[in-house]
């Protein structure tokens, strides 16, 4: 097994009392202090998180708009620059090969946010998709150092360092600026559900950033924020992640994603399987549940229906240290999840109550 | 670094025992056995009157990253157990030799307990 990569931030991590964990091969934080603490700090306050592992991608040339509308099941024609766009970008089969950000920057040049651990994979799946068209595809993520401060105080800790507009950037658009003195893409965007932003910029300067948001921040109640905060939130919210929702094996549709699959915009990878699957109607689905106890419902665990038989497993689970119960996620049979539905943990049954996320109520901007 | 108090007994299972004069005995898990399972969320525990062998699991520690069985470190009768932890296992993370402990055993063979680790060998264990 080779050792595992790190981001420029992991001496950071170290002098600041991280806890490290192999995370898809990378030696990350999975929490300073107190995963539920930071969970809390972040959804009543703000949280500092380390995301340089993600990976960014340039899409550049003259065909960039036309490959990226092949690739995406978004409609990427709606971009303009200084927007960003959620999206998955499947295979043929309608499974998904990831979750990204697309941003445009000018006609010609697109910036991707993808996931750390299908970085290799994707660049493969992207230059591979990109041959038919006349544009590029260049793996950046070496290049980048990202942070991400989220929570309700976040933008105003960021605005003390920049003299940027942060209120003048609106939900899911950014800008090039400065903040602490280091050259960022400022993203008002993010994966807790709270307000906030993400920065980009160069890892030789991710270190210095994340030390000025540390000091602006902490007399204002930041904390620095892990892992295992960043799953919390992500579930609470009810945003998927990839490996857990959304597999190659689990298309955008079964993942409650038919937002991003837009059919209207010409075809794309998958384009026809999904059309036929959403058709049909998909033979399962992600439900979201709570269970009113404290036990965490972990992942693996089979959903059973009335009668005992299983419908089912679950993909995704913790406990809402806002709730204060176990909430979860699972892939079940479509016609199994409007019955009642239990999990068995340890020979107690507890019965799973479906909600529709988000399960707590979240800042919209 | 791990808090070790001198005047316990250790199992290598990381559980802890305070044997006092009348043959009772506290049971909890260790400073190390907390710290490694992070923040507890549920503390499943037995019965009253439940009898316990040594090395049967008597209940469940769940963190939010995992679920850890726990056990008796030496033969006996539960007593009591903690109820405060159903409404605040965390007890258990702040104050795993005081307010976090787990059960109140009538102990079978008061010799079983001075059998266990001392601090300096548990400490071993640990690394």
């Amino acid at each position: 097994m080779s050792a595992p990569q790190i981001t420029p931030l992991n001496a950071f991590h170290r002098r600041h009392g991280g806890r490290m964990v192999d995370f898809a091969g990378w030696d990350m934080p999975v929490q300073y202090r107190s995963i539920l603490e930071e969970h809390k700090a972040v959804r009543q306050r703000a949280g500092l998180f380390d995301v340089s592992h993600m990976g960014e991608a340039d899409v550049k040339g003259p065909e960039a708009l036309k490959f990226l509308q092949r690739l995406v099941s978004n409609d990427c024609s709606k971009l303009f620059p200084g927007r960003v766009l959620y999206t998955v970008m499947c295979y043929p089969n309608g499974g998904v090969v990831d979750d990204l950000l697309v941003y445009m920057r000018g006609p010609d040049d697109y910036f991707l946010c993808i996931n750390a651990g299908n970085i290799t994979k994707d660049i493969a799946w992207m230059q591979e998709q990109a041959k038919a068209f006349n544009c590029t595809v260049t793996d950046r993520s070496a290049d980048y150092g990202q942070l991400a401060v989220q929570g309700p105080l976040a933008v105003g800790i960021v605005q003390i360092l920049t003299n940027s507009d942060l209120a003048g950037i609106k939900y899911y658009h950014f800008a090039d600026g400065e903040v602490a003195g280091v050259k960022c893409i400022i993203s008002r965007t993010g994966y807790t559900g709270e307000d906030g932003v993400e920065l980009y910029c160069a890892a030789g300067d991710v270190e210095k950033l994340a030390e000025a948001v540390l000091a602006a921040g902490v007399p204002l109640g930041l904390e620095l924020a892990g892992l295992g905060a960043r799953d919390s939130l992500r579930l609470e919210a009810g945003f998927p992640l990839y490996g857990h929702e959304i597999t190659q094996d689990i298309s955008p549709l079964t993942a409650g994603l038919g937002w991003v699959v837009k059919f209207d915009k010409g075809p794309f990878v998958g384009s026809d399987v999904l059309a036929a699957e959403k058709a049909k109607g998909p033979a399962k689905k992600i439900v979201f549940f709570k269970t009113g106890d404290r036990r965490i419902i972990r992942a693996e665990s089979s959903v059973l229906d009335a009668s005992g038989a299983t419908v089912g497993r679950v993909v995704s689970g913790t406990l809402s240290p806002i709730l204060n119960e176990a909430i979860g996620s699972a892939l079940v049979e479509a016609a199994a999840a409007t019955q009642p539905l239990a999990v068995d943990v340890r020979g107690t049954k507890l019965n799973l109550q479906l909600v529709k996320p988000p399960f707590v109520p979240l800042k919209k901007s | 670094m791990s808090n070790i108090p001198a005047d316990l007994r250790y199992a290598k299972s990381h559980e802890w025992v305070k044997l006092a004069a009348d043959g009772t005995a506290l049971v909890g898990i260790t400073d190390y056995a907390q710290n490694s399972l992070g923040d507890i969320t549920f503390v499943q525990l037995p019965k009253v009157g439940a009898a316990l062998k040594a090395g049967e699991t008597f209940g469940v520690v769940e963190s939010v990253k995992a679920a850890s069985d726990v056990y008796a470190p030496v033969a006996g009768t539960v007593l009591e157990v903690n109820q405060a932890l159903d409404a605040n296992p965390e007890k258990v993370n702040a104050s795993p030799y005081a307010d976090g402990w787990m059960l109140k055993l009538q102990v079978a063979d008061a010799a079983a307990v001075a059998a266990l680790l001392d601090a300096a060998g548990y400490a071993a264990v640990i690394g």
